[in-house]
């Protein structure tokens, strides 16, 4: 591989993609969202379990491709415990760290592991693979309870 | 500089190279018909292009391009309209390709060949226009489980507007039509089959003749979705006996955004228009509007002229590449890869139906076919990965998504070790 794709496909990233860490469904979940991404076939289910605006526990289910499966698998490890408005700053640090326009702006420090996802940066058609997750982790909170589906289209 | 890789099989000597006439020596000689299409002579990330993605569009030919460049430097006006020189030279080349294709396709006039902005469209013109015309509450169209979206979409749209219902044509785990559940599915209240020639994800060639003869027998009107046939079949609509044919010329070698309706007459002369505006009509006032004839009916507004003259420099280049021969050599490299490719361990190839062409649909074992698209564009090889805009037929094979390999004539043996190659470096990174 050469040196971009060495950034893209990182062995931790290859690590979550075989192992997912909170991969199961959460029969008590309180915040529940599906996220589509039609280009690829991408499907997947989060599950949130919020309790005093604190995010007690998250996990999710579906498939994917690598880089959406790591990135989910790396956004529940990195949202639990999070207050909901410490994650929504996140939201917004990793949109920054993905997109290409925003290149020098992001703050990789306080992204910790999650900076591992800037390499998708050179790869435009698959900045949806590794946000799709985000999206939906978003969805989740805007649907208040209710059943919600987002497309990444 | 080039990096143009011959076929093992073949010698290309430096006169055959010169490959402008655009006729290829027996036996099939792939480097001078490699040496017609300048977008394949490049590296991409350091390694030769090996363009693996024909089906979703195939590349130009020289001659193609110079159609196209010598309209515009020499001949470009609007069509149809003025009098002067240069509107009569390009009334000419475009009419010249009207008759041209009609040849190319064998049908009986160049009134049954429509332009239009691709397969896509010449669905929605025909299921817009003859669809809404002759469907009522209770009829049914007839699709099968293998076709593009552009061919669901138009005939699930028009069913539900009039209440009509869209029956499906099964498939059997290696992709072949369900010939008998077809036969089943005929009856009093079917207006209109249509399938495609060719599937593009799987490759299957569907029994037309076949399907058309069993839908005669319930006078059912026929549509051909072509898109995936033009390049590697010979057609002749009039032996065929389709009541529509649809194709796109970027498929076919020639321009993007161009494509044919192929209709017969005597149904094209009874449809309504389908859009409204300039060139379609004979006379306008607005009290009463007189349309013109077909093909004109069909086609409002300025067609795409460059690229119809492209696309009939296509076909003549395609007949001169012989239908009798190219299409062997696809067949022969299809083997070898569909060899190839089944060696490799937990690789499962998606369509093994008994006909069918240079397409092969895989999926990998633990690895999504997004991955492994993105990893052959870094060895150089150029994939298409995704549901193919075949969504139900992804479902039919409880699959999200395949990588798939299409082949033209101009790929090589070679090309495909590059694809085998880089599939053996992926399933080691995602051991």
């Amino acid at each position: 591989m050469n040196s971009e794709l060495r950034d893209l496909y990182q062995d931790i990233i290859l690590d979550h993609n075989k192992n997912p860490k909170n991969f199961r469904r959460m029969e008590n979940a309180t915040l529940h969202a599906e996220g589509h991404n039609p280009l690829c076939g991408d499907k997947l289910e989060l599950f949130l379990r919020v309790e005093n605006e604190i995010i007690v526990d998250v996990s999710f289910e579906g498939e994917g491709c690598a880089i959406s499966k790591a990135s989910a698998s790396l956004m529940t490890t990195f949202l639990n415990g999070k207050s909901l408005s410490e994650a929504m700053a996140v939201f917004d640090g990793f949109q920054k760290l993905v997109t290409v326009e925003s290149e020098g702006d992001a703050d990789f420090e306080s992204m910790g592991k999650l900076a591992v996802f800037a390499g998708v940066r050179e790869y435009p058609s698959r900045i949806k693979c590794a946000i799709l997750a985000w999206h939906t982790f978003k969805s989740a909170l805007d649907s208040g309870g209710n059943e919600s589906t987002i497309s990444t289209e | 500089m080039s990096n143009d890789k011959s076929n093992k099989m073949e010698t290309a000597g430096a006169s055959a190279l010169d490959g402008r006439s655009g006729i290829a020596a027996k036996p099939f000689d792939v480097a001078a018909v490699r040496a017609q299409f300048p977008v394949l002579h490049q590296n991409v990330h350091g390694q030769p292009l090996a363009y693996l993605d024909n089906a979703a569009t195939s590349q130009k030919p020289a001659v193609v391009i110079d159609a196209v460049r010598t309209y515009y430097e020499k001949d470009n006006a609007n069509i149809h309209r003025a009098v002067h020189t240069l509107s009569e030279r390009a009334t000419s080349l475009y009419e010249g390709a009207r008759r041209s294709i009609q040849k190319a396709i064998g049908a009986s006039s160049s009134k049954e060949v429509i332009f239009t902005r691709g397969t896509t469209e010449s669905i929605n013109l025909i299921a817009a226009s003859y669809g809404r015309s002759v469907l009522s509450e209770g009829d049914e169209v007839v699709i099968s489980t293998m076709e593009h979206h552009s061919n669901i979409v138009p005939w699930f749209m028009l069913c539900e507007e009039k209440g009509a219902r869209l029956r499906v044509v099964p498939i059997d785990d290696k992709g072949d039509l369900d010939l008998d559940a077809f036969a089943g599915m005929l009856g009093p209240r079917t207006k209109i089959v249509s399938m495609c020639h060719i599937s593009n994800t799987l490759g299957t060639i569907n029994p037309l003749k076949e399907i058309i003869r069993l839908a005669r027998e319930h006078n059912v009107c026929v549509v051909v979705d072509g898109a995936q046939g033009i390049p590697h079949v010979k057609i002749n609509v009039n032996e065929l006996d389709c009541d529509f044919y649809a194709f796109s010329s970027h498929k076919a070698y020639g321009p993007t955004g161009t494509g044919v309706l192929y209709g017969k007459q005597h149904i094209l002369e009874k449809m309504p228009p389908y859009q409204g505006g300039g060139d379609m009509i004979a006379s306008v006032s607005f009290d009463k509007i007189t349309y013109a004839d077909v093909p004109a009916k069909f086609e409002a507004g300025t067609p795409n002229i460059a690229g119809s003259i492209g696309l009939a420099a296509a076909l003549d280049f395609l007949e001169q590449l012989d239908y009798g021969v190219f299409p062997d050599y696809e067949d022969e490299l299809l083997a070898y890869a569909h060899d190839q490719l089944q060696q490799l361990d937990g690789l499962r190839i998606i369509g093994q139906a008994k006909e069918k062409t240079s397409v092969i649909s895989f999926i990998i074992d633990r690895i999504h076919p997004h991955d492994i698209g993105t990893m052959l564009d870094n060895e150089g090889v150029a994939v298409r990965t995704g549901h193919h805009c075949t969504q139900p037929l992804m479902e039919r094979f409880n699959v999200p998504a395949t990588t798939r390999a299409s082949f033209s004539f101009y790929n090589t043996r070679e090309e495909v070790d590059q694809l085998v190659a880089g599939l053996k470096k992926i399933m080691k990174v995602f051991r």
